[in-house]
């Protein structure tokens, strides 16, 4: 005879959340979009994707690939052809070369590939040292590992350049990583070659490996990116991770891929096998049309950024909020220091008042408090209007 | 010309065609050059022939009153000494024409009427144009709707909405 349960206790289903999800604070990017969600009329220059839509001939690429009944997964790696045509592209644009059967993988976003290479290499209490202000992903995604993020601070007065020292000072017999994320989102800060030698000198020395996300080298503004893995002997010492998001304006596609010694790719490819198995079919197939015959318009939306970078920032500065000059990306990080308003204080007043929405630097770390991050991914006539309030802004201040 | 000042140019030029509102100062601050230098640039521009005429794109048919367009084919005898430009020319000066052009393939020139109504253009066809010496034979086409212009998309579809704030 079946027996009924007695006395069922209350569920609780916080009881059963793994420990470090559970203390994992919530973005803080969460709280101010819930805010600029519920305004109309508000600028925002808070986005973090290109305006732009992936252009046509990629989107026919996805259909065309459709209707012929292209569904099915693709090899864990990826695509053999999307492989290649990446690796090529690597070697004509930093002449670093990749075998594409076993130093590369193509990830679900650049995204995935950031998890990917922290799981593949941390031990739990294996220390990452992470520059900040910095995208939000990183630490999270150590913590995750069971590792240590040790953030270092970047400042203005080296325009947010990682600086050597300051490895150096945070390296402990743990570290195992460096994370570089150049061009830099927040701040829009680029690494030189002699900044990147610099780093060398602590990498060797203390045995490091190098996670590089790379997914906004296209958009450089003076001169072309330096890869960290460009100078000698680096790299075999680091893994890339870039994808098509930023260059292509193909964020919602999900397309990444990180390259790298083949056992260290490979690492990642184990995980990977086991937990997305491969990226999306469509998305490769668009990726591929894209690395093949995307180049002028990629250019052609490079330029537009370009054009908005020195309007709106040349704007900030004359509006009174200083800027230093972002040389990557698609972001000003503007000091608001002089104005005697928190980061966040500034961002929430402006909002209500003017209707801009900006993202606060605190939300990248505690060295992004006193600045704001302002995307120029937005029309031209939208910047401009944003330039007006804010200047009218501050003159209610 | 200079290879950096051509680029100046061109910058311009580029900013102009996509916005003939544009002003001076909204330029030199795209292109991070002194107002007046773009002023400079744009008045030489306009005074040599280079910057013919400021234009707005206007959706007539978001309009009741709206226009008949039509696209005419014509065959043309070529004249000695002046080739086709003698009678493009005097076809090119009528009011009713937007634009004459020297095609390659089965027609010599493709000319764009604009009209009030179809009959409008039907006469002044008829009229005008077939009956020029010259033309042989004429072939109009009129336009029944009309889907991009100037590199603008003019059917409307909802512009895709991007989340107000991401990482």
């Amino acid at each position: 005879m079946k027996q009924s349960l007695k006395n069922i206790p209350a569920w609780n289903a916080e009881r059963h959340l793994n420990q470090v999800v559970k203390a994992m604070p919530p973005s803080g990017i969460r709280k101010f979009f819930d805010l600029v969600n519920e305004m109309k009329g508000a600028i925002s220059l808070g986005v973090g994707e290109p305006d732009f839509v992936t252009p046509w001939h990629v989107r026919e690429a996805c259909i065309y690939s459709l209707e012929s009944g292209n569904t099915h997964y693709t090899s864990n790696k990826g695509m053999p052809e999307l492989r290649e045509v990446i690796c090529e592209s690597v070697r004509s644009d930093h002449g670093l070369d990749y075998d594409p059967a076993e130093e590369i993988l193509i990830t679900t976003g650049v995204s995935e590939a950031v998890d990917l290479a922290f799981r593949a290499t941390l031990n739990p209490g294996d220390e990452a040292i992470v520059p900040e202000p910095c995208y939000v992903a990183y630490t999270p995604d150590i913590l995750l590992t069971g590792g240590v993020a040790k953030t270092v601070p970047t400042r203005l007065e080296d325009e947010f350049r990682l600086q050597s020292e300051d490895v150096a000072a945070a390296v402990t017999d743990r570290t195992r990583v460096l994370l570089l994320s150049y061009p830099n989102n927040p701040t829009g800060a680029i690494m030189t070659r002699s900044d990147l030698e610099d780093l060398a000198n602590v990498v060797v020395e203390n045995d490091l490996l190098v996670i590089s996300d790379e997914v906004y080298a296209k958009l450089t503004y003076s001169g072309s990116h330096v890869s960290f893995a460009q100078l000698e002997g680096m790299q075999e010492r680091t893994v890339i991770l870039n994808g098509l998001s930023k260059s292509h304006a193909m964020t919602g596609w999900r397309v990444g891929y990180a390259l790298g010694d083949p056992a260290l790719v490979g690492a990642m490819t184990k995980v990977h096998q086991y937990t997305m198995l491969s990226a999306p079919t469509m998305a490769q197939v668009a990726a591929i049309e894209a690395m093949q015959r995307g180049e002028e318009e990629m250019l052609h939306m490079k330029h537009e950024y370009d054009l908005r970078r020195r309007m709106f920032v040349s704007g900030l500065n004359r509006i009174g909020l200083d800027c230093f000059e972002p040389r990557g990306a698609f972001y000003a990080f503007p000091s608001v220091k002089t104005w005697g308003l928190s980061s966040e204080e500034f961002a929430q007043r402006l909002l209500k008042e003017q209707k801009v929405a900006v993202v606060p630097g605190s939300v990248f770390g505690p060295s992004g408090e006193g600045f704001l991050r302002c995307s120029y991914a937005t029309s031209r006539g939208e910047l401009i209007e944003a330039l007006d309030r804010i200047e009218t802004f501050l003159t209610s201040l | 010309m200079d290879v950096v000042n051509t680029n100046f140019m061109n910058e311009i030029l580029e900013i102009l065609s996509e916005n003939a509102k544009a002003t001076s100062s909204e330029i030199a601050a795209l292109l991070g050059r002194p107002e007046a230098d773009v002023a400079r640039e744009i008045r030489e521009l306009e005074e040599s022939g280079v910057i013919r005429k400021y234009i707005t794109l206007v959706n007539w048919e978001k309009l009741d009153m709206s226009y008949v367009f039509a696209v005419l084919e014509l065959k043309v005898a070529l004249q000695r000494k002046t080739g086709y430009d003698a009678v493009a020319e005097r076809i090119a000066n009528f009011s009713e024409v937007e634009s004459v052009r020297l095609i390659s393939g089965d027609h010599d020139l493709s000319v764009t009427v604009r009209g009030k109504s179809m009959k409008d253009i039907a006469y002044f066809v008829a009229e005008r144009i077939a009956t020029l010496e010259g033309v042989q034979s004429t072939c109009t086409h009129f336009i029944l709707k009309s889907y991009k212009e100037h590199g603008v998309i003019l059917t409307e579809k909802q512009r895709p909405q991007r989340l107000v704030i991401t990482p």
